[in-house]
């Protein structure tokens, strides 16, 4: 497969925040790469610089073949980048925002495309309307559409899904996999662990540094993390006393259940073995790609203070 | 039931978020300063020490006693002597002096002969208020000036002034405030349109994340800028030629020339303020923050650059201030070729003064705007 983004030892600092530390990463054309982490961990700043919006103080690499350095503007021109906030203007109507998009790239043929989109949209109907009367689902797809317009062949969206509903969030989804089907690359960043599954790929930020690479399965198989599931009258009460065990990294309620984890078999066993009685039954589980995230925070928070 | 700790609780909240900016902090605390230095101190619609070319031809002792009663006013204060009529012209045209005084060859002779000889007071009344006390206390000169002078037979006991003080008001004859506030007005309203509208207009961007997208397309910076605030320079042109058409339909403020020298300091203007609000917008962080950045620059000049008071009116120091400000240079070249019919030739430092806030302010717009990018 083809490489699309291919960047070594990228760093960035604001002031005297050092916000991403030597991030080499690279993502195979047509896939999906999730891009997770903690708030504040340099997944936004990243993108920026893939996408030539922000220059690295250091680093080099190429991005569709594209030096990230010298060739921004090219680079420009063939990336779609879907900001956290609805950046399209408010007060134009959809049409004029999507007429306004086609100039930017100077695309030919400018009208038929921009109906192209609104048919595609569902939004023929409503596209004298101010985008910003646009409900949050609406909004997002709008965004999205804006963003592929002039055909991009990467795709960078920054928490695209944030406060959108399962449905738009489901369909938003499926689009991303029909255009990577067409050969875009796609890198996301999200906080929604459905979202990281419906990834190709991971890549895991924390303090600015990339500190896990590969799919949902091989993560969750290389994290060697051991999870229990506890069920039974009152499990989910037992977190916070859980917490509290030698070995157990996180238990949390799911419903009426409680998952526990930790890194050390031994020592997890000896954890539930105390609380065994009152009737609780414990199965071993396999780690949900939640906990290995949790777990890789933990490992991060160690290393960087 | 109203509760005092909710409403503790919101001033408190209140307080905090007010201290947490800084620049409202400067519009409760410094505009109030401001104001009172410039309306207490600053504004004085009585101004004294006008300069004054004088272009004495008689060189007598009765002249030169004529010079020191009009000198001993407090309103005329000798700055240059003229050789002749011409550079008598040429000094009230450019604004140099705003007075000039001109007695003839026989003054003197014709004082003794008793035949009541004039002189001449020119005044530049294109604003009215600036010459408005000066000409009234030219009434007593006459009777008094010659006083110690003329002794014995020479006396006049009840006859009159020995002599005639003739006034002149050059370019405003008729004393209409409205030919002098509403040439004015073009720069007041340049100004808050345009620092305005530009400084909001880009700060929006900002504020909305918009600039962001934006910039992810192969749009350049300098590209965003330019076509920001080209449609502004329209903006600016109709604005002036309605205020100047307005001018003259309902006013009928004279258009005496200068077109020229009024074209190409309209042109500066417009870009200075453009850039002016372009620089606003890099600095504010938000479109409250480029409002009140835009007052702070409104309201002085609103005040010292001679738009509602003289400007000569003012202590030194707020002509310094005056000075600085650009809509004082572009009041001097609308008002003068308005009024006067001033060209290039007489114009041209206020055009030079707004070419020079034109670059300064453009370049430091462009200085912030780069590295606010990145």
């Amino acid at each position: 497969m083809p490489v699309a983004i291919d960047v070594r030892r990228l760093n960035k600092s604001f002031g005297d925040k050092h916000v991403v530390r030597d991030v080499s990463i690279s993502v195979e054309a047509g896939k999906v790469t999730g891009f997770l982490g903690p708030n504040g961990s340099g997944k936004t700043t990243t993108m920026r610089m893939l996408c030539g919006l922000l220059t690295p103080d250091s680093g080099e690499g190429t991005c569709l073949g594209l030096d990230i350095l010298r060739e921004t503007n090219e680079i420009k021109r063939r990336t779609g980048y879907m900001t956290q906030k609805f950046s399209l203007y408010d007060d134009l109507t959809i049409e004029e925002n999507l007429l306004f998009i086609a100039r930017v790239y100077g695309m030919d043929d400018r009208r038929r495309r921009v109906a192209e989109a609104l048919a595609g949209l569902g939004l023929e109907a409503r596209r004298r309307q101010p985008a910003g009367a646009l409900s949050g689902g609406w909004k997002q797809r709008l965004a999205l559409a804006a963003a592929v317009l002039h055909q991009p062949r990467l795709l960078l969206l920054d928490e695209p899904t944030a406060g959108v509903d399962p449905k738009a969030r489901r369909e938003f989804w499926d689009q991303i996999h029909e255009l990577t089907a067409r050969g875009m690359t796609v890198m996301v960043s999200t906080h929604y662990m459905d979202e990281a599954e419906r990834c190709h790929d991971i890549a895991y930020i924390a303090y600015g540094a990339l500190i896990a690479r590969g799919t949902v399965a091989e993560l969750i198989d290389r994290s060697a993390l051991v999870t229990f599931k506890g069920e039974g009258p009152g499990a989910d009460r037992l977190a916070p006393a859980l917490m509290l065990e030698p070995g157990v990294e996180m238990a949390a309620p799911f419903g009426a259940a409680l998952h526990v984890s930790g890194p050390d078999r031994g020592l997890l066993e000896r954890a539930i073995t105390r609380h065994r009685g009152d009737g609780l039954r414990w199965t071993e589980g396999r780690p949900t790609i939640e906990d290995v995230f949790i777990h890789l925070m933990r490992g991060a928070e160690d290393n960087f203070h | 039931m109203i509760s005092g700790t909710r409403i503790l609780a919101i001033m408190v909240k209140e307080l905090l978020q007010l201290s947490r900016d800084r620049l409202t902090y400067a519009m409760i605390l410094v505009m109030p300063v401001m104001q009172l230095m410039l309306f207490g101190y600053a504004i004085n619609t009585d101004p004294r020490h006008l300069p004054t070319v004088v272009l004495d031809e008689d060189q007598s002792t009765l002249s030169r006693s004529v010079l020191a009663a009009l000198a001993n006013t407090g309103y005329f204060d000798f700055t240059a002597e003229a050789a002749s009529q011409a550079a008598v012209d040429a000094a009230i045209a450019n604004g140099a002096v705003q007075f000039a005084v001109v007695i003839p060859h026989d003054f003197s002779r014709r004082v003794v002969k008793g035949d009541e000889p004039q002189i001449l007071v020119e005044a530049d009344a294109s604003d009215p208020t600036a010459v408005g006390s000066a000409l009234g206390s030219l009434g007593g000169v006459a009777e008094t000036a010659l006083r110690h002078d003329l002794l014995g037979p020479l006396a006049r006991n009840g006859d009159g002034a020995p002599f005639e003080i003739v006034v002149h008001r050059r370019y405003n004859p008729e004393n209409i405030t409205a030919f002098n506030i509403v040439p004015g007005l073009l720069g007041i309203v340049l100004s808050m349109t345009l620092v305005m509208m530009t400084a909001l207009a880009v700060t929006r961007e900002h504020e909305r994340g918009t600039m962001e997208s934006l910039l992810a397309t192969p749009v350049r910076p300098i590209e965003v800028m330019i076509g920001k605030l080209a449609p502004y320079v329209g903006i600016g042109v109709v604005q002036t030629v309605l205020i100047l058409g307005l001018a003259r339909l309902l006013f009928g403020v004279p258009f005496e020339g200068g077109w020229l020298a009024l074209a190409i300091g309209v042109a500066l203007f417009i870009t200075g303020s453009l850039a002016l609000g372009f620089l606003f917008s890099t600095l504010a962080r938000s479109q409250l923050q480029a409002m009140q950045m835009s007052i702070f620059y409104i309201l002085p000049s609103i005040l010292l650059s001679g738009f509602m008071f003289p400007f000569r009116g003012m202590p030194d120091w707020a002509q310094v201030l005056g000075t600085v400000i650009p809509v004082t240079h572009f009041l001097r070249v609308v008002r003068g070729s308005l009024l006067k019919g001033a060209d290039l030739a007489q114009t041209w430092p206020s055009l030079a003064a707004l070419g020079v806030f034109v670059v300064v302010v453009t370049a430091l717009a462009m200085a912030r705007y780069r590295t606010t990018l990145d």
